[in-house]
């Protein structure tokens, strides 16, 4: 078990301060986000409103609703010309197919490659200030300080000084080289240093920013290391892309759950007919409820070492979650070359279904069948999924209930693309006269 | 005024009511009513241009399969029907054709008044503007799904389990704060006859028949009732010019942004005009139809510097944005000192398709938001350039040409 898996990664560069970590620096005149300078400085603030369920003062395209704040500021960074390209002029299509495949074609995102050793046989490794983090980067990327204002309502303010003393900031910065228009990322309290491993409360974190965001097309994602995640510096990444994605319109099966575990509101599922098995959970009496039982998850995965992608959606109510191998077969060389050359390295919006293809090539012959052979890849088998499966509810509390299975065996685990339907009504059929 | 403090005396309820009326009289003539009374079986139509999507008419035939009177629905968004095993994956896919605007039927658990759930099959379609292409209503037809003889295979739920509710889009769903919802709760019941409904149902052919020929009695009724004929003005406009017609759902988005902006076209020549803002309409005193189709320099006047509309053509050739400092002429001739940020819009395809030309009078109050004029300005590029590149992957850019 101790023997050490290592596999060529070719890191995406997610700062402009990325390339520097290496050289020593004496002093630090930058305004970086490290000790040195953040704890003096002033950045934006948003301060979220206590209660998240709370219906929001503002309108639908109020300036002020964090989606329109983080875009604003997000425009402002490339009228800055601080994105290594513009992702925007990256083509973009929905390949056709029942599930609607996003693809996309981005040529530049992996050109400045740096090959390096990365160890990705341990899904927890301790944070090392050597290498690059998020405490380097330099504050212009910063978009806004993301807090619990613990008010009545949400608010914006344009300076304002680190609030927390206690405490950590956490910020909400650019991904510089973004996979999509409002690319971000979330680094809860990011002076503390933490290890990429998900907690309970930084969990909830990202669960309070989707569900302020409260908007179905702004999505949250974490990858874990060994899958796929190229920073040992706890964050998570989060775009808003108004198109719907192929495993929120996946079917699920739900699993009963006993009466005792249904008392905090969370349903269990588990995604049928979609190359990747997972986990969906869903609703919770609360947002804690909701972290709780899916960090408590992504707890027992990482500290037995099974690497995994969670895609936060539909504003914070459904969390998906992918155990995954792709980085083992990888490196045990079970993953035809045809696939390697793609180069696609299958994280959580791949899994979810928006694909970023390196080739042009592969992108103009995307099809749904292409794109679910990549992600069956990544799959855990049926048999290692269940086993998964059962660990999982156990470390979070969840006691399947013995009602019976409504599912006749095998039936739902028919792992294939079902055939494009058409659909039963013609297009565009009803204009007023 | 006299007027407006009568209004003001109004109970809310009755102005409520009177506002969601509009949304029929102001397009049909008020016989549109009682013809839609007189139709048979359970329909809905929402308004998408009203907050929150409104449910703006009730058939008769409503009360009957969901305990629903047309009062306790009215004003309301079609998510009331929503429980707690409706399941979220359809509901993406019913957000999806909302968001499109195009037609789409699937077998939904919709819970009744009395919180007992109970399968339909959903039929919803777009109603459009025959002048502009804008979609006016959507109409949802709800038809009761019997039960099967044998029990379907769970394979099948991947069409089943969605929820008319899900009407409502991108920008639209900020302002309903779904996460505030949680609807389902109310309907949480334990016992077995909520269960058994939650199998997955198929629709039978002749109940999606039947979902179809009631959509197209609605829709021959609400033609026969049309007020809307005499906008062939608009629509020969832009086919002399020949600037292609936005699709409905980008006219949609572009609707919410606050900021005064036009959109002009790359494609063709001369950049003409495609789109302008409400708040461009105030700013200039122009009205669409003045100004669609034009180029942008019917703004300059005596004063505005030649050398900055020349930065500007710069900007534009090598796609770049930039911001300027220039003085702009209203339609009544009069000026005002404008900040004007001009910015190139890439489609789907990364070519650029339009330009944005946000502009700010400097000389008015505004709320800024807390962020700087130049900044502030930037939220309406941003804006755009996220309605047309999620609109344009899935290929509901411009209006298909008829």
């Amino acid at each position: 078990m101790e023997m050490k898996l290592t596999i060529r990664r070719v890191p995406t560069v997610v700062s402009n301060y990325q390339d520097d970590a290496d050289k020593p620096r004496a002093g630090c005149g930058r305004n970086c986000l490290g000790d040195c300078c953040l704890p003096a400085s002033k950045l934006p603030l948003y301060a979220f409103k206590a209660n998240l369920a709370k219906r929001s003062q503002e309108d639908a395209a109020s300036t002020k609703s964090l989606v329109n704040i983080l875009l604003t500021e997000w425009e402002d960074r490339m009228a800055r010309g601080l994105f290594r390209y513009d992702v925007t002029a990256c083509e973009t299509k929905v390949i056709p197919g029942n599930l609607g495949f996003v693809a996309q074609l981005n040529e530049g995102r992996h050109l400045k490659k740096r090959p390096t050793e990365f160890r990705v046989d341990r899904v927890l490794q301790p944070f090392d200030p050597a290498k690059f983090n998020f405490t380097k980067v330099g504050q212009e990327e910063v978009l806004f300080q993301f807090e619990n204002g613990a008010g009545e309502d949400s608010y914006f303010l344009n300076s304002a000084p680190i609030t927390a003393v206690d405490r950590a900031p956490n910020v909400v910065a650019i991904n510089v080289s973004p996979i999509e228009y409002g690319h971000v990322l979330l680094i809860p309290r990011v002076l503390d240093r933490l290890p990429q491993r998900i907690d309970p409360e930084s969990f909830l974190l990202a669960l309070q920013m989707a569900a302020e965001a409260a908007s179905p097309y702004f999505r949250l994602g974490y990858n874990s290391l060994g899958a796929f995640a190229t920073i040992n510096h706890l964050h998570f990444q989060a775009y808003y892309l108004s198109v719907p994605f192929p495993v929120e319109k996946a079917a699920t099966h739900k699993i009963p759950l006993s009466e005792d575990t249904m008392k905090c509101g969370v349903t269990v599922s588990k995604l049928i007919n979609y190359p990747v098995r997972g986990l969906v959970f869903e609703g919770g009496n609360t947002l804690d409820d909701l972290a709780n039982v899916v960090s408590s998850a992504c707890i027992w995965l990482q500290d037995n070492n099974v690497p995994y992608n969670v895609l936060i959606s539909d504003c914070g109510k459904r969390v998906f979650l992918f155990p995954q191998c792709y980085a083992e077969k990888q490196a045990l060389g079970e993953v035809s070359q045809e696939l390697l050359d793609t180069q696609v390295n299958p994280a959580v919006w791949e899994i979810s279904g928006h694909i970023v293809l390196k080739r042009r090539n592969d992108y103009e012959e995307a099809s749904e069948t292409s794109a679910w052979k990549l992600l069956a890849e990544v799959s855990l088998s049926e048999e290692r999924f269940e086993e998964v499966k059962a660990y999982i509810f156990s470390a979070a509390g969840l006691v399947q209930s013995d009602d019976e299975e409504v599912v006749s065996e095998g039936e739902d685990t028919t792992y294939a693309p079902a055939p494009v339907a058409p659909l039963p009504v013609a297009e565009g059929c009803l204009v007023l006269q | 005024m006299a007027r407006s403090g009568a209004a003001e005396a109004d109970p809310p309820g009755e102005r409520e009511h009177r506002r969601l009326a509009a949304s029929l009289t102001a397009r049909y003539s008020d016989w549109v009513l009682e013809a839609l009374d007189e139709l048979p079986g359970s329909f809905l139509l929402t308004d998408p241009a009203l907050p929150g999507h409104p449910i703006v008419y009730a058939s008769r035939g409503l009360a009957a399969l969901t305990g629903y009177a047309r009062r306790d629905v009215l004003g309301r968004n079609a998510r009331l029907f929503q429980g707690a095993a409706t399941a979220r994956a359809a509901v993406a896919g019913v957000r999806e054709a909302v968001r499109a605007h195009r037609p789409h039927q699937v077998p939904i658990l919709n819970y009744r008044r009395d919180g007992s759930p109970h399968w339909v099959l959903l039929h919803l379609a777009p109603v459009f503007h025959a002048g502009d292409g804008r979609v006016l209503h959507f109409l949802a037809v709800q038809v009761p799904i019997a039960a099967a003889k044998r029990r379907t295979h769970p394979s099948c739920a991947a069409a089943s389990g969605a929820v008319l509710a899900a009407c409502r889009e991108e920008a639209r769903v900020e302002e309903d704060f779904p996460c505030a919802a949680h609807t389902g709760k109310v309907f949480v019941d334990m016992d077995k006859r909520g269960l058994e409904a939650e199998e997955p149902r198929v629709a039978s052919d002749s109940e999606k028949e039947m979902a179809i020929s009631m959509a197209e009695s609605i829709v021959s009724a609400l033609n026969r009732y049309s007020k809307l004929t005499g906008l062939v003005v608009s629509r020969k406009r832009c086919d002399s010019v020949g600037i292609p017609a936005l699709s409905s759902s980008l006219n949609l988005s572009l609707g919410r942004i606050k900021q005064s902006f036009v959109l002009t076209y790359s494609c063709l020549p001369d950049m003409p005009i495609i789109y302008a803002s409400d708040a461009f309409i105030s700013l200039t005193g122009y009205s669409r139809e003045d100004i669609l189709g034009c180029n942008t320099r019917v703004l300059n006047g005596p004063d505005t510097s030649l050398e900055v509309l020349e930065e500007i053509n710069q900007h534009i050739c090598s796609e770049q944005a930039c911001t300027v400092d220039l003085q702009s002429y209203r339609k009544d001739g009069s000026s005002f000192r404008d900040l004007l940020h001009v910015s190139p819009i890439r489609d789907a395809s990364g070519k650029v398709s339009f330009h944005i030309w946000v502009h700010l009078d400097m000389g008015a109050k505004h709320d800024f938001s807390g962020l700087t004029p130049e900044v502030w300005q930037l939220g309406a590029v941003a804006a755009v350039r996220v309605a047309v590149r999620g609109l344009s992957a899935s290929g509901s850019l411009l209006r298909p040409s008829q």
